[in-house]
């Protein structure tokens, strides 16, 4: 991290003023306390927070902006702790050299473990700018006030800026500072507009994309045939007689810079390759692959006994469930800017959500101290959990050193297709009993490769086992927004529907009674009262479904309507009901709960990676379809908040209950059960 | 080859040296750093490219730069008038109609082409009229919205 950023550097890079600094880990908080350090900052440091001379706000995190919109919230918990108007906030993100080390944007944490850091920083800066007034104008603490971006106390008057004048403080924070409770939210609990909304509606935000450096040049690579082939041999005497062309060979990598981006598709075209390819496996063995390569299991929450529960079952129930390979399909394709300075610092600009991972992985690629390496990132065209790696980077950065200039490499769509990672794919297979009066005596449930995520139930099943499989995967897989809790919700509530319909019990009341968890009951009646749950049936070809859950914080509750017509789903309506705590940004909320809505259309009805033997048989937008506008069904959106709870992260869970709901849905029009994902496969 | 001198965008000449067939996105963006217009898919599928001509939404990632030459070409830099938006860019921001933004330039050219054509569209016909512009963030009830509320203020 950046240990070495010392006090100089702060003020420095951001002018005279007080610098607060929010230790992460209780270790730090032995030598927290209102004093001014000279020296350098300590080793966990998730937040600081900047007042400068001219009254100006910085708040630095080490977190990136993809879409989820933690800009406008994270400066909403400042603007709310130091009593500033939110216009006077500004934010920097995601610069390896400017803001403390994080560990990456993922996991739906910013909003429970980053807001909560940068608010107590903006409110010991609060206390801080107090004690400052109180210095200077030599009255009691206990009379100064600050209220609109403004400290006042009898007859004094004065804004930050002010007061900030000549003062070059550093202080670490108590981690214990007392902050505003949710009821008491004026700013946070808002919902206030993307903080620089008007920068994207003009065309004016730069994305990667959009960087332009002097002497930069475009870079592409030569991609393999096929996945896993070796480079057999290699002829760039061509492509080097091409005008300010570069080529660079390193292993199996093999790559072009040149002056334009139609000169370097030209000399990636020109150069000559063999390669050798391995038998691989393909799409139509792949579950059968899953089962084979499976290692031995890892148990998440079980208790009791399976063969107990099932002895107390009138009725059991095993079935499988599968789900696709899909793809993120993040519309600003992966992309990087590297640029080598004549000391050998390299700088890259890139579109990632773990800069400093990044970062780590150039400093090791090119055997040089991290210090060396600094990883910008701008305001990204989304992620969705795909942009956690550092292939583009070390492309860029290899092209950029052998040519000593600047190098830009944007991934083509079809690059972004194959050459990215994937959601995995995976099998669930469940066996449950239940007794006649609806009671859930036995659930033994076993996810191959999808992933643990969701796995756990908020169902009251005393005897149960849930064991997450790992398996060898042909495609190259990694996370995805909300990693497999799409998967195992959509086994699990597929399966408890199963379970109400062959007991005949209507599938909201069978959740209920098996149901003590009273969160997840309060949102699984809010979206059921919602929808209309229970109060009229449905039109002849169109069905009802019904689905829940909880992951990473968030309680989820989602009811379809969907009309089938000669085979084919169309989703008429959903109602999804979601609790996060206390909402920080009712509208962004919603945007996330709706964006996720359309996100899941994708994954349950068309979304799927085909491939045969190492390729990739659908890599473009033509073949892959992703949901439009005419797939968008009337969306309500249900926020349960609760100021007396922790916010929680709502980016990804809100994407688990469509594709249940809908199957559900479709199983009541239909008769027709769903069991892989997508449905059209 | 044959190559292009001069593009009209945004009611402005531009001196450029393009060769005819380079696409008319990589000349907007490349030569001339208008970097609003977005490279989303390069097949003409995701819309994040649009650009009018004459008036007519085009999908500059498959266009080539010679059919461009001689049209007015209007790209999302080009509709903000002194500093004032556009009413479809302020129904955006009002509507909050995007997340990560990269699709918001394509979506908001594909919505004043539609509004020039049918002033008054009603929810349907906009998604019929959008359905070639992708925004994996899924706001499309909200550019729906967007694209009403500017149909709705404009002086009928």
């Amino acid at each position: 991290m950046n240990a070495d950023l010392t006090r100089r550097d702060f003020f420095s890079a951001l002018g005279c003023g007080v610098v607060i600094l929010c230790a992460a880990e209780s270790a730090d908080a032995q030598e927290s306390g209102r004093r001014s350090r000279n020296d350098a900052r300590p080793q966990s440091i998730s937040a600081w927070l900047h007042i400068g001379d001219d009254g100006t706000v910085t708040a630095c995190t080490g977190k990136a902006e993809v879409g989820q919109n933690i800009r406008t919230s994270l400066a909403q918990a400042v603007a709310e702790e130091l009593r500033v108007p939110l216009a006077s906030i500004k934010l920097l993100m995601a610069d390896t050299d400017l803001t403390p080390y994080d560990m990456g944007t993922f996991g739906s944490r910013t909003t429970p473990t980053m807001a909560p850091e940068i608010r107590k920083a903006a409110a010991a800066a609060r206390e801080a700018l107090v004690d400052i007034a109180a210095s200077k104008w030599t009255v009691d603490r206990k009379t100064v006030r600050v209220a609109d971006g403004k400290v006042s106390a009898a007859g004094h008057f004065a804004g930050f800026g002010e007061l900030m004048r000549g003062q070059q403080l550093v202080q670490i924070i108590d981690p214990q500072v007392a902050l505003t409770p949710a009821a008491d939210w004026k700013i946070a609990g808002q919902s206030v507009p993307k903080v620089d909304g008007r920068d994207f509606v003009t065309g004016k935000h730069q994305y990667t994309h959009d960087l332009k450096r002097p002497r930069m040049l475009y870079g592409k690579v030569l991609r393999p045939p096929a996945f896993e082939a070796k480079l057999v041999s290699f002829d760039d005497a061509a492509a080097k007689q091409m005008p300010g062309v570069t080529t660079v060979r390193q292993g199996d990598f093999v790559a072009v810079a040149a002056p334009d981006s139609e000169s370097a598709q030209r000399a990636v075209e020109a150069l000559k390759a063999e390669w050798k390819t391995e038998t691989q496996p393909s799409e139509g063995e792949l579950f059968a692959y899953f089962k084979a390569n499976a290692r031995p299991g890892e148990d998440r929450q079980s208790g009791g006994s399976i063969d107990q529960g099932m002895a107390q079952a009138h009725q059991k129930l095993s079935q499988s469930y599968t789900v696709a390979y899909i793809a993120h399909v993040p519309l600003e394709t992966r992309v990087a800017v590297a640029e080598w300075s004549r000391e050998n610092k390299l700088t890259v600009w890139t579109g990632t959500q773990r800069p400093f991972g990044v970062r780590a992985d150039l400093a090791t690629e090119f055997g040089i101290h991290e210090e060396n390496v600094r990883v910008i990132v701008s305001d990204t065209g989304s992620a969705y959990g795909g942009k956690h790696t550092s292939e583009y980077a070390i492309e860029a950065a290899r092209l950029a050193k052998a040519a000593g200039q600047p190098v830009k490499v944007s991934w083509t769509r079809q690059e972004e297709f194959t050459w990215a990672y994937l959601r995995p794919a995976g099998v669930i297979e469940i066996a449950s009993g239940v007794r006649q009066d609806g009671v859930i005596t036995a659930w033994d449930f076993h996810n191959y490769n999808s992933g643990p995520s969701g796995m756990q139930i908020t169902y009251d099943i005393p005897n149960r086992r849930i064991v997450f499989h790992p398996s060898k995967s042909p495609l190259r897989q990694g996370s995805y927004r909300g990693l497999a809790a799409t998967a195992n919700h959509f086994a699990r509530e597929t399966h408890i529907d199963e379970l109400a319909h062959a007991l005949n019990i209507d599938p909201l009341e069978f959740r209920l009674k098996n149901l003590k968890d009273e969160r997840q009951r309060a949102v699984l009646v809010a979206a059921a009262n919602r929808f209309g749950w229970g109060k009229q049936k449905a039109a002849a070809g169109h069905g009802y479904g019904i689905s829940m859950g909880f992951e990473k914080g968030g309680y989820v509750a989602t009811c379809a309507e969907v009309s089938v017509e000669g085979g084919r789903p169309k989703i008429v309506r959903v109602v999804e009901a979601f609790e996060c705590g206390a909402v920080v940004n009712p509208d962004h909320l919603s945007n996330q709960i709706e964006g996720a809505i359309v996100m899941a259309i994708g994954g349950a009805l068309f979304e799927q990676v085909h491939f045969e033997n190492g390729k990739i048989l659908n890599p473009m937008l033509s073949r892959y379809r992703v949901p439009r506008f005419g797939d968008v069904p009337v969306i309500e959106t249900v926020l349960v908040d609760r100021k007396d709870l922790p916010s929680a992260g709502a980016g990804e869970t809100p994407i688990v209950g469509l594709a249940p709901a809908v199957g559900n849905a479709m199983f009541q029009a239909t008769g027709i059960r769903q069991r892989s994902l997508p449905f059209s496969s | 080859m044959p190559s292009i001198t001069e593009l009209d965008v945004n009611g402005i000449t531009q001196r450029v040296n393009a060769s005819s067939e380079r696409s008319l996105l990589s000349v907007l963006r490349d030569d001339l750093d208008l970097t609003g217009t977005k490279y989303g898919c390069g097949e003409g599928q995701c819309g994040a490219c649009t650009v009018l001509l004459d008036g007519e939404p085009v999908r500059s990632c498959i266009t080539p730069v010679s059919k461009a030459a001689g049209k007015r070409i209007t790209t999302i830099e080009g509709l903000e008038q002194e500093g004032s938006l556009d009413p479809l860019q302020e129904a955006f921001l009002e509507v909050g109609a995007f997340q990560c933004g990269y699709c918001t330039p394509g979506m908001i050219m594909s919505g004043t082409s539609l509004l020039r054509r049918n002033p008054k569209p009603t929810a349907a016909e906009i998604a019929h009229a959008m359905q070639g512009n992708i925004c994996r963030c899924g706001t499309y009830p909200r550019i729906v919205a967007a694209v009403r509320m500017a149909a709705q203020r404009r002086p009928s």
